[in-house]
């Protein structure tokens, strides 16, 4: 009530930023910085501040800044967000919390390791698949709007991983293949020009695959690039479904 | 390189409203299949033949059960409409090249769902 | 003690042209043993955020002729035609070998490749994947890279210098950033594919990585870098942030128009205005072009002034809602977030931005540079092909081009001469070490990073953007100099190890004050306009004294510069003629 009215010059606004310095500490801490606000400031742009001007030693990812390399993922008040397309404006003038994308083991401050995921994205085999390549003299693979339209959405994924910070079954079951791996998985496999769709699903129709997934329906909602990971997995259990009961009922079918 | 691991907490799903109405609705499933039960047990009683079967009408009457069947009611009613709200995004249908809307397919769901429930309705009220 | 990994091949950088590189090895050569050291994972690369498209010609009213004729009098007339012509042969292949390995190319109603139109090309030859070109070229490299079991990434470790053992290049010494550790990293040949150096400057498209590594690397090396004067400002930049803009939606129909709403650009011989889109006219002249029409018009008061300077609109309300959403959705989502405009209703501020470097490490056609074992490719290299200005779209088809030229040239020379020294490549491993420790590392020191680097930035700015004079040039050259001093008192606030992403930013200064000063004294020693260079003391072309790259070689104080011959086959130096 006796609080003065910040004026324009001197707005500021408090980031409580977690700090984990294996070589100092064995458990991780909160820092208390006070910066000054800007209405077009993303959250990036106050940790750049923070270290270049007042404190050097935190530790971040970031690179393009316009949402498109994935790198700059955080909890952003305990929500996965890309702190380059988040904006103080939308905090203020309470303060914010910064911590490393949860589910994942920390390196640093806010730098998560990344190996899990980087194995289980080379696990679903993301590349064209095809018993026969065609040669470049042949031209490309024919493939319609429709066709591309098909996967494109699949193909959006920046590999950012807040959808593993967003999913419970991940966090409780760390051998789930996860949100992003199934989408790209599905990305080529929905595409015509790939042939590899028997190989994949053998992959994700396991536990760890698309079953251990119960439909949170997170991972959907916190994508920034609209990738409905959720719905690459439902499909998938759909067509596995549909793929196991063909086999049962018609097992002649099979080629 | 000591890397620092944060585990699940244990109340993880009272951290966030998604998260909460999650369990709530896997937990759903519980009270469904403890209606199948009782479903179950009726028919059994049927066979039985008509003392055991009216014993358990009367059973099924008493406040607590009423207020189950309320609860289960409920409980099976937010599985299904969570059920539908979801199904667009494993069925993916394309018609002439166009993907359909998911809120066709939703409101197919629901078309389907009315139908058999009138058909049902008729089939136990009839007699 | 410091760990040695050998290999048989070893690229720096894991973007568009370092995973080519990696991949042409790979398939050629599938016993060979490739090593990619990366600062980043691959798919943070800079590439990712590259947006219009590439260039290849595949049209049947087209021809390789009239792209090689494009690029070359994009360029000023300062490409090498050599170069050019392998360019513009073999960037249609390998765009198709993305296309198979599945980049998901806009297409046509009938399933071929789609191409748009771009800056400064008489033909639609721009193929593109919606407005992220970048992006899935990207992650289509990179997903199909994980398939060769002969490539081994090295991820998050920071290359600091080339190794070189008896006058050629053997290695890397690189920091495992994970722990902190300096590792070296043997080859029979290195590949740089580090990308540019846009950092140099305080405005720019350029993500934080770009920060003229491979470059610094290189000159370090003894290697020249040439024509580094010719810094290309992208017209489309978002003021502030300078996030870019694509070409593509001026390519789709877009204009650009002052604060009288007039659309300036016909005032400086890109017109007429109509017909509208015209191929190489007006809104679709070169980009070096028109980011000078827009200093042109701010000199005459008829920019409009904004919170972060002065800028023009750039209006695509024409194209209409569902054109903007099918070609050029991201557009519309960045000027939506960033500036809180939406396109569809309102006209997008902007103003040039630094967006690429044209100059680079000195190679030829095959990616070779001069240091037996060093090789380069993309940004990081000039072969050169762009001259001394690039046109639109040539950027990304440069890098699968020259990065399998590179990858392949240097698969070959590796597997005929292996690393051989190897207790001497430890030693210089340890100095490296001992250097890094002893600069970076100590408690003494005053100045901070981002001080320097702000210093550094805005003396690039005020001296040595779009339009340079010597007076200008040379005060740039002088607070560069005085900021090399002042670096050496530097002094960290981390001097940890794990992770140490302080360390990894005085790093990259280190690297762009040598990039900053080969691009500043290059410019004052060029007493000439041509292309992005533009000296208001010496305004016209002269092809007399300086049709010839720029050679700038590292000494103690100021570079060397030396002059290299432009070469020319068929396509005699005449002058740039646009619109029409």
């Amino acid at each position: 009530m006796m609080m003065a009215e910040q004026t324009v010059a001197e707005r500021t606004i408090t980031l409580e930023v977690f700090r984990y310095r294996p070589e100092q500490e064995s458990e991780p801490t909160f820092q208390t910085y006070e910066i000054p606000y800007r209405e077009d400031w993303v959250v990036l742009d106050a940790l750049n501040y923070i270290k270049d001007s007042v404190d050097g030693s935190l530790t971040y990812r970031w690179s393009c800044r316009m949402g498109v390399c994935g790198s700059c993922g955080m909890m952003v008040n305990g929500v996965p967000k890309l702190t380059c397309s988040t904006f103080l404006k939308d905090y203020y003038p309470r303060p914010i919390r910064i911590e490393p994308l949860a589910n994942f083991p920390v390196a640093r401050d806010l730098a998560i390791v990344l190996d899990d995921f980087m194995a289980k994205l080379v696990h679903v085999r993301p590349w064209i698949i095809r018993r026969q390549e065609e040669p470049l003299e042949a031209g490309e693979y024919r493939q319609t709007p429709e066709e591309l339209d098909r996967y494109k959405h699949f193909s959006m994924c920046i590999n950012c991983m807040l959808c593993y910070a967003a999913c419970p079954i991940y966090g409780l079951e760390p051998e789930f293949v996860g949100p992003a791996a199934v989408a790209l998985a599905q990305r080529y496999n929905l595409d015509s020009r790939d042939q590899g769709g028997r190989e994949r699903m053998g992959i994700l129709s396991t536990h760890e695959g698309i079953w251990a997934c119960t439909l949170v329906g997170e991972c959907t909602t916190v994508c920034p690039a609209e990738v409905d990971p959720a719905a690459a997995i439902q499909q998938a259990k759909l067509a596995s479904a549909l793929g196991w009961l063909r086999r049962v009922l018609v097992p002649w079918g099979n080629k | 390189m000591r890397a620092y691991s944060r585990p699940t907490e244990f109340n993880w799903w009272l951290t966030n409203r998604t998260y909460f109405f999650f369990v709530v609705r896997e937990l759903t499933s519980v009270l469904i299949a403890a209606y199948m039960v009782f479903l179950l047990v009726l028919l059994r009683r049927l066979a039985a033949g008509p003392e055991a079967y009216a014993a358990y009408l009367r059973f099924l009457g008493s406040p607590g059960m009423l207020l189950f069947h309320l609860v289960a009611l409920a409980a099976a009613l937010y599985h299904s409409i969570t059920w539908f709200r979801l199904a667009p995004m494993a069925i993916t249908l394309r018609v002439r090249g166009r993907r359909v809307p998911g809120a066709t397919v939703v409101a197919a769901n629901y078309a389907a769902w009315l139908v058999v429930s009138l058909v049902v309705a008729w089939i136990v009220l009839r007699s | 003690m410091v760990d040695v990994l050998r290999h048989d091949l070893l690229i720096i950088g894991g973007g568009a042209a370092g995973l080519r590189a990696a991949t042409a090895a790979a398939q050629l050569y599938p016993r060979l043993n490739i090593a990619i050291v990366s600062k980043v994972y691959p798919m943070r690369s800079h590439t990712v955020s590259a947006e219009g498209g590439a260039g290849g010609v595949i049209k049947s009213n087209d021809s390789l002729d009239e792209h090689i004729q494009d690029t070359i009098s994009g360029s000023d007339w300062l490409a090498d035609q050599d170069a050019v012509e392998l360019f513009a042969r073999e960037a249609p292949a390998e765009l198709l070998q993305l296309e198979h390995w599945g980049c998901p190319w806009s297409r046509e109603p009938d399933g071929s490749v789609a191409v748009r139109p771009f800056g400064g090309m008489q033909k639609e030859r721009t193929w593109f994947a919606a407005d992220k070109t970048g992006f899935h070229l990207l992650h289509t490299l990179f997903q199909t890279s994980l398939q060769f079991s002969s490539i081994r990434r090295y991820d998050e470790w920071f290359a600091t210098r080339l190794v070189v053992e008896n006058g050629r290049c053997q290695g890397v010494v690189a920091i495992e950033l994970g722990s902190g550790q300096i590792r070296l990293i043997s080859a029979g040949a290195v590949i740089l594919a580090t990308g540019g150096a846009g950092r140099v400057f305080p405005f720019t498209t350029n993500g934080a990585i770009c920060t003229g590594d491979g470059m610094a690397l290189a000159y370090r090396a003894g290697v020249p870098l040439k024509d580094m004067e010719f810094v290309q400002y992208h017209p489309t930049g978002l003021p502030g942030t300078g996030i870019l803009i694509t070409e593509a939606a001026r390519g789709e129909g877009g204009i650009l128009v002052n604060k009288d709403g007039y659309r300036y650009l016909q005032d400086y011989g890109l017109g007429p205005p109509d017909p509208w889109p015209r191929l190489r006219a007006m809104e679709l002249g070169p980009r070096d072009k028109l980011s000078q029409c827009f200093v042109y018009e701010m000199q005459k008061g008829r920019t409009i002034t904004g919170p972060y300077g002065d800028i023009v609109y750039l209006d695509v309300r024409h194209l209409g809602e569902k054109k903007i959403d099918e070609k050029i959705p991201f557009v519309r989502e960045l000027a939506r977030k960033y500036v809180g405009i939406d396109p569809v209703h309102d006209p997008i501020p902007v103003r040039p931005v630094v967006h690429y470097m044209m100059g680079g490490v000195h190679t030829d056609a095959q990616g070779a540079t001069p240091l037996p074992g060093l090789y380069a490719a993309g940004e990081v290299a000039c072969v050169s092909i762009n001259g001394a200005n690039r046109l639109g779209s040539n950027s990304l088809s440069e890098c699968l081009v020259f990065g399998t030229r590179a990858g392949r040239a240097a698969a070959a020379f590796a597997l005929e001469r292996p690393a051989a020294d190897f207790a001497a490549l430890e030693t210089q491993a340890r100095d490296e070490e001992r250097r890094i420790t002893a600069t970076f590392l100590r408690a003494e020191g005053t100045e901070r990073v981002s001080t320097l680097r702000q210093e550094m930035q805005l003396a690039m700015e005020s001296g040595c953007g779009i339009f340079r004079d010597e007076a200008s040039l040379q005060e740039t050259c002088n607070r560069l100099a005085r900021a090399r001093g002042r670096f050496m008192r530097l002094r960290l606030d981390d001097r940890s190890r794990v992770y140490n992403t302080e360390l990894v930013a005085a790093l990259e200064l280190d690297f762009m004050l040598d990039a900053a000063e080969a691009v500043a004294y290059s410019a004052l020693a060029r007493t000439e306009s041509r292309g992005s260079h533009q000296r208001t003391d010496h305004p016209q072309r002269d092809d007399a004294r300086f049709l010839k790259h720029t050679l700038a070689y590292r000494t103690g104080g100021a570079p060397r510069v030396d002059y290299l011959d432009v070469a020319i086959t068929r396509w005699p130096p005449a002058q740039r003629v646009y619109g029409g």
